[in-house]
């Protein structure tokens, strides 16, 4: 059921883009993210298409299994498109009443979905290649130079790093009191959008709990661990830069500029 | 009047490198009024299997037949099957959301499309049942302590007037007396009411006392199935798969190996009392 979501999921395995250091992965899914909105022509649309696709051929993680994390955006995408298609100003194609389609409609909202399901997948292949805990350690020193305007990096790090490890487990707790409720006759499927939005009440409410409960026993755990924040804390396995990594850099950085050069060119 | 299972197999995510094997080639039969415990190690599958009785989980091979109708036939009614199969999941005091107690209880019988005054009614049973007293039927769900809270859910269930009970792991968490009292309570509506009672448990001593037939799982699969007697005398075959059998089993077997002459078959305290009396006395005849 709930299972299903992939957003946010690590996909085990021991591809080349799983070695890669987390923080040469942000940088990328930054880069990629960036690279995503600069193209405007077919020729930049293919090249960030090849990267993507190539990455997710490095990465071994099926792409079915990828296309299921679009799932839960679906309704934003649509939603997107059409606003897209029938808002832009232009040269008409279509009219009825107060609607239009417009050439640059069709144009925009074509790349706006290409953009929004390249967004994800991008993303979501850094999060399936990486565990959470590596993400969130390549974030920290990543961006440990912030500390230095007084940015709490190790705290938002941490917070993050919670934040993603509950998200399986509230999903299998969502799983769980759904069964729990179905078996009480509750129905989560029928009906109108009304009825439905009520009979989210009996999972939402335990769910919410629940929340609670597991955010004050971590918090205990951790002050019986005596946690006390960043402050020279040290770490069981540091991240050290390979030589793969810097390679990494170095395909990042000619992709970025060479969309750049194109863009000026063209 | 049964509840059939023929050839059950179930696999968790499959295709992904996540697939794992829960259940393999599953039958079983249990009739109505049956009190039937089900016991495994962790990840035995036990909680799997029972997630099939009343249609939550589908299996991925094998089908479910309830008073001889396949469950999954697309017009068999799988509202009715879960009011006539009550499933009370392991935790159970984690699904209560109403503001009261008494409105909780409801919540099923309302599901079942039953009036206010009917469903009232029934939650007023149910709450009896589980010895939960009147004071408390308007207090917040989340004022009650762990094991009231427990039986509360318990009665979330047993409002729906099911035919089978199925319980996972409903001791888990409870205080001895607490334990004791619970599964007193399950005894007397098996008896009573004729409801046919599942116990899914880990605890041999648990179940020992109670159940009048053991399924024993290991490994997705069913590896004993009979009186207690009979399962707990293969107690070494047990231990392998990390089950114990009760304590009085091994006290037993200890004393016939030493030289006294008693049945080891005895599963509880009670029986082996009396199996060590009657030793004894024939001994000192001799």
């Amino acid at each position: 059921m709930l299972r299903d979501m992939t957003i946010g999921q690590y996909y085990p395995g021991k591809s080349l883009l799983h070695q890669l250091d987390p923080r040469v992965k942000l940088t990328g899914a930054l880069v990629f993210v960036v690279s995503a909105f600069l193209f405007e022509n077919w020729i930049s649309f293919a090249i960030v298409t090849a990267f993507l696709g190539t990455c997710i051929i490095l990465s071994r993680v099926p792409f079915r299994y990828m296309v299921k994390g679009l799932k839960p955006v679906v309704v934003i995408l649509i939603l997107t498109a059409v606003l897209n298609l029938l808002w832009t100003p232009g040269e008409i194609l279509w009219q009825y009443r107060f609607l239009k389609i417009t050439k640059q409609g069709v144009m925009n909202s074509g790349y706006m979905l290409v953009r929004l399901i390249y967004l994800v997948l991008g993303t979501s292949l850094m999060t399936l290649t990486t565990t959470p805990t590596r993400l969130t350690d390549g974030m920290e020193t990543g961006l440990s130079w912030m500390k230095l305007f007084k940015v709490p990096v190790h705290e938002i790090a941490m917070t993050m790093s919670i934040a993603l490890r509950f998200i399986p487990l509230l999903l299998e707790e969502t799983d769980k009191i759904m069964k729990a409720q179905m078996a009480r006759g509750a129905d989560f499927e029928t009906g109108n959008i009304f009825r439905r939005a009520k009979s989210m009440v009996p999972l939402l409410v335990p769910l919410f709990v629940s929340a609670w409960r597991r955010a004050g026993d971590l918090a205990m755990a951790m002050e019986a661990r005596c946690y006390h924040g960043g402050e020279g804390r040290t770490k069981m396995k540091p991240l050290k830069y390979r030589k793969k990594d810097f390679c990494s850099y170095g395909v990042l950085s000619v992709y970025l500029v060479g969309l750049i050069v194109i863009k000026v060119i063209l | 009047m049964s509840l059939i299972l023929n050839h059950v197999s179930y696999v968790y995510e499959p295709n992904t490198p996540l697939e794992s094997r829960a259940l393999t080639d599953v039958s079983l039969q249990i009739e109505q009024g049956e009190f039937v415990g089900i016991i495994g190690h962790t990840g035995s599958g036990k909680s799997t299997l029972i997630q099939h009785l009343n249609g939550i989980l589908k299996p991925t091979a094998g089908e479910i037949f309830f008073h001889g109708r396949d469950i999954y036939d697309g017009d068999f009614p799988l509202k009715e099957l879960r009011s006539k199969v009550g499933l009370v999941f392991q935790y159970p005091e984690y699904q209560l959301f109403e503001t009261t107690v008494f409105e909780d209880v409801c919540f099923g019988p309302k599901n079942l499309g039953l009036s206010e005054n009917e469903a009232g009614l029934r939650a007023f049973e149910a709450l009896e049942h589980v010895k939960i007293s009147k004071e408390m039927f308007y207090q917040s769900p989340f004022e009650l302590s762990g094991g009231q809270k427990r039986r509360v859910a318990i009665a979330g269930v047993l409002a729906m007037k099911p035919e089978v009970l199925v319980l996972d792991e409903p001791t888990a968490g409870l205080d001895p007396k607490g334990r004791d009292q619970l599964l007193a309570e399950l005894k007397r509506l098996n008896e009573s009411m004729n409801m046919t009672i599942i116990l899914v448990s880990h605890s041999m001593e648990d179940v020992a006392n109670y159940v009048r037939r053991l399924v024993v799982m290991d490994e997705g699969r069913i590896a004993y199935d009979g009186t207690p007697k009979e399962v707990f005398f293969h107690y070494r075959e047990l231990e392998k798969m990390g089950l114990m059998a009760p304590q009085v089993t091994y006290l037993m077997h200890e004393l016939k190996e030493r030289g006294l002459m008693v049945d080891e078959n005895a599963t509880t305290v009670e029986e082996a009392k009396e199996a060590i009396l009657r030793a004894m006395t024939w001994r000192n005849r001799m």
